[in-house]
């Protein structure tokens, strides 16, 4: 109201630049706050030293590694599952929970098992993924589990607007935790029910991180984006099966590099009744169902 | 110079909007309530997550993204007014196409609100924006629609904008600009819609949504909800302004909502018809709305209630004398208001999305703090909406110039006496 209008004005010029400032600062860090696969090496490593402080420091465990290891060359991971043998237990699904971090509150699951009538065949429709009878097989049931198919012509990466998902060298569907915008257009596309969205703060107790993480795979999520299965990127690209693999009682669950002649999964392929969920969607999935026996 | 008749536009226009009476205020009251509540509610949705809403993976778009759908096709409708106006020189809509950008610029306000409320990061919005964040242009939808929309409404706005301006200043308004806009806006508004089907139509995970016949339907309806609302803020503005607003305005508008109307129920008919008969599994959803699936029936009374308020509002729109009646007139756009509100909406988003990809069935149905936060979007658009309207109409009217604020008594031409504080119902008989 008083005073003299160029101490006024000074101090607007003040206030402006100090504005100015902070909005180019902004604006500057928001630059530097790139995809993790956009950023050169040594400014990877030093979000990834970043990142795996924050999480030793939010768990408080100091057992926590995060790994950003790539794929390897000459390496294109395929699933087959013998539709023959599964038997609906759901074991596959705990061990991907505890494998790959998943929200105990709310629960995510990343595999999900359809019952279904062996009079019907394989029927999405009449399917039922909350089936609950005291012990399984049950009779006249078969089960499919489901999780990501690892689409080759992946409906999904094609939708994301900000592309903060897409296939990895090693086929790997991937998701930057730290770039998606949780707008859901993905999960809308998914023909799988593959993408789970974290719809509140995802519950994890520190006791029960598995602490040896990957930055596109394993690591916590944080509230509001998308998640999936990553064919346990951390496991795999160290040469180990997948969790769900290894926890199968029934070995129903079959993993291995796809141009590999010799693997386990080229030979189901080469050799077994091999059917594709929903084949016409031509998302063209390296996973695999067949019939065992 | 310039710079001064802009601070006069600015300070002018202040006033315009800070004078009115009882009704004006108490309607800018409740609506700032609404955006009061509406903020509330988000704050709560920020802080817990959208956990808050009844969105989960099964079900993962709902009132949000529906509200969205129905009001790119409000906002699309603008060229309804504007094709006939300025490229037929119509007389009586010419004057009022205004009216119809103005909208289409509320509508988009809330579009874009509507979008960024529904994301789970919106502290990540600017990855939508090059060059600090990355667009996936040309590959998904969603960026085209972010790129489409942002562009439409940047045209109106300046359309709008420059017109109004150039009435307050009294001067000509610039003739290319604003007729290279113009025609401009008028395939755009084709294209948000068009690109908003698209979005939807791309995926073939969901069979209810990939029919080609998307696209024309959305423009169909689009072309019958946006000129409703704008019938009813014609008729407002008839009666609480001096602005005239000739009867065969109205009338012409009501008979091409007919023809849109007719085109939107056969294009619905045929879709129905391919769903029933060749009865695949695809049915499922189009049973999911009409009929209800495995006890599930939540969206079958707004399924009918929507077939029947459409196929009311055609009839009562195709007989000329209940297109003449105000009565019937003014029950037809609400019945079309409503009626695509519901197919638009909800009624396009849910059943396609239910049953999900594997089968499963959530019954869907929003909660208080969605309804919270769509309201309080909606009262935002009609904020900006009264607001406009507001500075627009005296300037249109000629009373509100660079030498005449009609806030300010003494500048009022003596003919005009009071002008504002006349009764409506004798403003409008005037
Ligand atoms: S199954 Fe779904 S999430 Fe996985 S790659 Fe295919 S479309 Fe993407
Ligand atoms: S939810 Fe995330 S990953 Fe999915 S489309 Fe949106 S931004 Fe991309």
């Amino acid at each position: 109201m008083s005073g003299d209008p160029t101490d006024r004005r000074s101090f607007l010029r003040q206030v402006a630049g100090t504005a100015v400032g902070a909005v180019a600062t902004g604006l500057l860090s928001s630059c530097v706050g790139e995809r993790l696969r956009d950023l050169p090496w040594d400014e990877a490593r030093r979000r990834l030293a970043r990142l795996e402080a924050e999480t030793r420091a939010r768990f408080g465990r100091e057992d926590v590694t995060l790994s950003a290891q790539e794929a390897q060359p000459g390496v294109v991971f395929g699933y087959a599952l013998d539709l023959s043998r599964c038997i609906g237990c759901r074991r596959c699904v705990y061990a991907c929970v505890k494998e790959n971090n998943q929200s105990r509150t709310p629960q995510i699951h990343w595999i999900k098992v359809l019952q279904m009538d062996k009079r019907r065949g394989i029927d999405l429709v009449h399917a039922d993924a909350y089936y609950n009878p005291a012990f399984v097989p049950e009779d006249g049931r078969f089960y499919v589990p489901v999780q990501c198919q690892q689409c080759d012509n992946a409906p999904c990466t094609k939708v994301c607007p900000v592309r903060a998902t897409w296939q990895e060298p090693d086929g790997i569907v991937v998701v930057d935790y730290d770039w998606c915008i949780g707008c859901r257009y993905c999960m809308a596309a998914c023909p799988y029910g593959a993408r789970h969205f974290n719809w509140a703060e995802p519950g994890l107790p520190a006791g029960e991180l598995n602490p040896n993480l990957h930055v596109l795979g394993n690591r916590p999520r944080p509230m509001g984006v998308v998640e999936k299965c990553t064919f346990c990127i951390q496991r795999t690209r160290q040469g180990r099966y997948p969790a769900c693999v290894e926890a199968c009682p029934v070995g129903a669950r079959k993993f291995g590099n796809l141009l590999d002649p010799d693997s386990e999964v080229r030979y189901v392929i080469e050799h077994k009744r091999v059917l594709i969920l929903k084949e016409e969607l031509n998302t063209m999935p390296k996973f695999f169902y067949f019939y065992g026996t | 110079m310039r710079f001064h008749l802009f601070a006069r536009f600015f300070v002018g226009s202040a006033r315009v909007v800070t004078r009115g009476n009882a009704l004006y205020w108490g309607w800018v009251a409740f609506l700032l309530a609404l955006v009061a509540s509406g903020a509330l509610a988000y704050a709560d949705q920020l802080q817990a997550g959208l956990s808050v809403t009844a969105m989960r993976d099964p079900v993962s778009w709902g009132f949000y993204i529906g509200n969205f759908t129905f009001l790119v096709g409000v906002a699309a409708a603008a060229v309804v007014l504007v094709i006939p106006a300025y490229i037929y020189k119509w007389g009586p809509i010419r004057e009022i196409a205004i009216f119809g950008e103005l909208l289409a610029v509320s509508a988009i306000v809330m579009c874009l609100l509507f979008v960024f409320v529904d994301i789970g990061r919106p502290d990540r919005f600017w990855h939508l924006l090059p060059p600090f964040g990355i667009l996936n242009f040309p590959s998904s939808l969603l960026a085209w629609d972010v790129l489409v929309l942002n562009l439409y409404f940047v045209v109106n706005f300046v359309v709008v904008t420059h017109l109004v301006y150039c009435g307050f200043a009294r001067r000509d308004y610039n003739h290319k600009l604003v007729w290279t806009l113009v025609l401009l806006s008028v395939p755009m508004a084709v294209s948000i819609h068009t690109v908003t089907a698209f979005l939807y139509n791309g995926l073939a995970a969901r069979p209810y949504w990939n029919a080609s016949i998307l696209a024309p339907q959305f423009l169909a309806s689009a072309f019958c909800s946006g000129p409703a609302i704008l019938l009813f803020v014609l008729q407002l503005l008839r009666r609480f302004t001096s602005f005239r607003i000739r009867n065969e305005a109205i009338w012409k508008i009501a008979e091409l909502m007919a023809y849109a109307m007719f085109l939107n129920l056969f294009l619905h008919g045929a879709e129905i018809f391919k769903e029933y008969y060749s009865d695949t599994h695809h049915l499922l959803h189009t049973r999911y709305l009409y009929e209800g699936v495995g006890g599930h029936h939540a969206l079958q009374p707004y399924a009918w209630a929507a077939v029947v308020l459409n196929v009311t509002a055609f009839i009562l729109f195709i007989i000329p004398r209940t297109r003449r009646n105000f009565v019937t007139l003014n029950l037809g756009c609400a019945a079309i208001y409503l009626g695509v509100y519901i197919e638009k909406g909800m009624g396009l988003i849910l059943p396609g999305l239910t049953p999900d990809t594997l089968g499963e069935i959530y019954s869907y149905s929003p909660t208080l703090t969605e309804i919270r936060v769509a309201a309080g979007i909606f009262a935002v658009g009609f904020l900006v909406f009264t607001l406009m309207l507001k500075v627009a109409v005296p300037i249109a009217l000629g009373r509100f110039h660079v030498d005449a604020d009609p806030a300010r008594e003494p500048v009022r031409p003596p003919s005009e006496p009071e002008a504002e504080a006349v009764p409506p119902a004798t403003a409008a008989g005037t």
